[in-house]
């Protein structure tokens, strides 16, 4: 922080003694308006504090009373694999197997094309290609999630119903959710592996091609190892970006939990329960209601985690090229 | 990898390649060169692609044939001479008097008096309620284009009595009528006001706020354990999916701050609301969730600022302040605003968090201020891709085609503000 604070600059050095026959006053004087002002800016700042604190609060207080709940527990809401509130059954399972099967596929999609996409830009693009390029990019990572959503229901699914036939793709399906998920993550891989592909050393390139090394041979065998941990964090936090996802999954992916790994069948994922639950009439109190919060709770916990590491990890790639 | 071991071959004799098995060794380490730059290439495409067959998509689907056919003759309903579009408000009431059932008007007066209605509205219900256009089918655009014969087939054997005409279903009509149960009479009037009285509120919350966190993290921080738990805080609240805020939002500011969120407060309390289900409750959620891009985006702005530019208004004898806001906001100003512009961007495209909040399943009256009902444009979308008939599609596309305006309008302009103001320092 590069902070002059405005005591040092101020005051004259001989101040008392010039007070008597000097008009100009240059004691130190406490200036309150400038306090205030910079305890307001700390306000700014501390509503942040207040939001994360209160994301922990709601999400525990509600959870706690929903394992207070009569029938409820903690290890039937991580061990069973029904989720059937009418009958009183609150496992988890079901909910996670759908969001880890449209994560996985959307992984699948984003994290080779994206790193394609970086390598391609960062190593081979001409800087014309790259004005190009770039806006397309940031134009796909930025529409709308609920048009992706659109896309997926009336684009992908009736493709891949046509392709591989409608017995077997039922018209919700998880596979065409994580495939779109994929198109929209896939922004978000790109840009933060170029970013780490752009940071190593010109002169690493350099030494390669000296030794006789192709342009492939430079970019696969020194540049990508090189940034392999700002690739690493771009790849954790994509799969933190597709657990959260919630449009597409709410529109594509199906409504009611099922306990499946098949990608073609109907099955809600975490996010996509809890929109369909708070969207429909919800009460109060209600079972349903805390349920959403103990689904929320889980969700925080991971994409949190998976956020904390993939800072970690881009701060210990900073500290070997600085 | 593969690479990698034909490199090494190489080495294994102790020797590199000569002559012949040189040329060959090259060979075949440009193929694979070639190969994977085909990847690459490809990875490329297939994000081209996907844009252009999204956009596609929505294009098919908003413009094509529909096949209509009214159930009462707009011409049947002329008074003395005067066709329906240019009869008077009076005209038009008396008509939905006569031929709408009672208790259909009944329900009508209690969302809005009819009385009060504008002229567009009346005809708007006159058409939806007395002539009952139906579209009977809709097809989407390559179909139009590219296979006319067998659809005008297809309709002269099916709907004998209807005609068959091409529609666009984004039309100057379909940005002011209001939302409707008959797509071919739907629009998105309220939800557009919805989304600008929403993003109006969040960011006059979150700019201030996230300006003036920037600038306090940036000018005044030390290096102190709380103003690191600042910097952390802040850029894991980013990380945070958008549907946790939603959570949030439902639990402390429909629920927990009710009085304030529904306007009781005030004393301004919508009647057909009566909770914090509102657009208040839906600015301030989003505001909460744009925060921390609009604090990051800032910050680099700030940062930006040279620091002679400080120095410089210091020996000058400005105070802290007077320095930051004579000198350095203007200079960050650019900066700020791009990105801010960038965060609202994104704010107007969220669904999920606005749809726990509590968005209202079905509005046809205009918000009048930040204590209605709400839905917005994304919302409007959703409900109406969840619906299973054709003609919501349509309409959906048609909706979608509108955001994606006012997306690109404001990204457009944050591109603008950039390109114009940007590295007036060498730094």
């Amino acid at each position: 922080m590069h902070v002059v604070r405005e005591d040092s600059s101020g005051q004259a050095a001989d101040g008392s003694a010039t007070k008597a026959e000097s008009p100009l006053d240059l004691r130190r004087r406490p200036r309150v308006g400038e306090r205030i002002i910079q305890g307001l800016l700390l306000l700014c700042g501390l509503v942040s504090i207040v939001t994360t604190l209160g994301i922990v609060y709601v999400l525990g207080k509600e959870s706690l009373l929903f394992f207070g709940s009569r029938g409820v527990t903690l290890a039937k809401f991580l061990g069973s694999t029904r989720w059937q509130p009418v009958i009183g059954e609150f496992g988890i399972w079901p909910l996670v197997s759908a969001t880890l099967s449209t994560t996985t596929i959307a992984l699948l999609v984003a994290l080779p094309l994206g790193l394609g996409v970086a390598v391609y830009l960062s190593e081979y693009a001409s800087p014309r290609m790259r004005s190009v390029l770039k806006p397309v990019l940031e134009v796909l990572a930025g529409v709308p999630t609920v048009v992706y959503g659109y896309f997926a229901l009336t684009f992908v699914t009736p493709l891949l119903r046509s392709i591989l036939g409608r017995n077997l793709v039922e018209i919700y399906n998880t596979a065409s959710a994580g495939l779109v998920m994929g198109i929209l993550i896939l922004p978000l891989v790109s840009s933060m592996s170029e970013d780490a592909l752009s940071a190593v050393p010109r002169s690493l390139r350099e030494a390669s091609y000296a030794l006789g090394a192709t342009r492939l041979e430079t970019a696969i065998q020194v540049v990508v190892p090189a940034a392999l941990s700002g690739i690493a964090a771009a790849f954790i936090l994509a799969v933190s970006r597709a657990v959260g996802e919630t449009m597409i999954v709410s529109i594509a992916a199906g409504a009611g939990p099922a306990f499946t790994l098949n990608p073609f069948r109907a099955a809600e994922t975490m996010t996509g329960h809890i929109v369909r639950i708070s969207g429909g009439d919800l009460s109060y109190d209600s079972i349903d209601y805390n349920s959403i919060f103990a689904i929320g709770l889980v969700l925080f916990a991971i994409t949190l985690t998976l956020n904390a590491i993939s800072r970690r990890v881009v701060q210990r790639f900073r500290e070997v090229y600085e | 990898m593969s690479a990698r071991w034909e490199v090494l071959s190489g080495d294994e004799a102790g020797t590199l390649p000569e002559g012949e098995g040189l040329r060959l060794n090259l060979a075949r380490r440009y193929r694979v060169a070639s190969l994977w730059r085909t990847f690459f290439v490809a990875a490329v495409l297939v994000a081209i692609v996907s844009l252009t067959a999204l956009l596609y998509n929505v294009i098919d689907q908003a413009f094509g044939l529909v096949a209509v056919q009214n159930t009462v003759e707009p011409a049947s309903l002329a008074v003395g001479g005067v066709p329906l579009a240019e009869q008077t408000s009076e005209q038009l009431l008396t008509l939905l008097q006569q031929r709408v059932p009672s208790a259909v008007l009944r329900r009508m007066e209690s969302e809005q008096p009819l009385a009060q209605r504008s002229r567009e509205d009346l005809n708007a219900l006159v058409l939806e309620r007395v002539v009952q256009l139906r579209v009977l089918k809709s097809w989407p655009l390559h179909l139009s284009l590219l296979d006319r014969e067998a659809i005008e087939a297809q309709v002269g054997e099916q709907y004998p009595q209807a005609r068959l005409v091409f529609r666009s279903w984004l039309t100057p009509e379909f940005l002011t009528r209001s939302q409707s149960s008959t797509p071919a009479l739907a629009g998105v009037r309220t939800a557009l006001l919805g989304s600008l009285w929403t993003i109006a509120i969040t960011l006059l919350v979150a700019f201030p706020l996230g300006v003036g966190a920037a600038i306090y993290l940036e000018e005044y921080a030390r290096d102190s354990w709380i103003n690191r738990a600042l910097q952390t805080n802040i850029s894991n609240l980013a990380g945070v999916p958008s549907i946790i805020y939603g959570i949030l939002g439902l639990a402390m500011l429909v629920r927990g701050l009710e009085p304030l969120t529904s306007g009781a407060w005030f004393g301004a309390v919508d009647p057909t609301t009566a909770n914090g289900r509102t657009i208040l409750s839906a600015g301030l959620t989003l505001a909460l969730l744009v925060l921390p891009v609009v604090i990051i985006n800032a910050q680099e702005a700030i940062r930006a600022v040279p620091r002679s530019l400080r120095l410089a208004s210091y020996a000058l004898g400005a105070t802290q302040w007077q320095t930051i806001w004579h000198h350095v906001l203007p200079s960050a100003l650019p900066g700020i605003l791009t990105g801010s512009v960038m965060a609202m961007s994104r704010a107007i495209g969220e669904t999920a968090p606005l749809v726990v909040v509590g968005a209202s399943t079905f509005i046809a009256v205009d918000p009048s201020g930040p204590f209605s009902k709400f839905t917005t444009l994304p919302i409007q979308i959703y409900q109406w891709t969840s619906r299973p008939q054709d003609q919501f599609r349509n309409i959906a596309a048609a909706a979608i085609l509108v955001l994606l305006a006012l997306f690109l309008t404001l990204n457009a302009s944050a591109v603008l503000l950039r390109n114009r103001y940007s590295r007036r320092y060498v730094s």
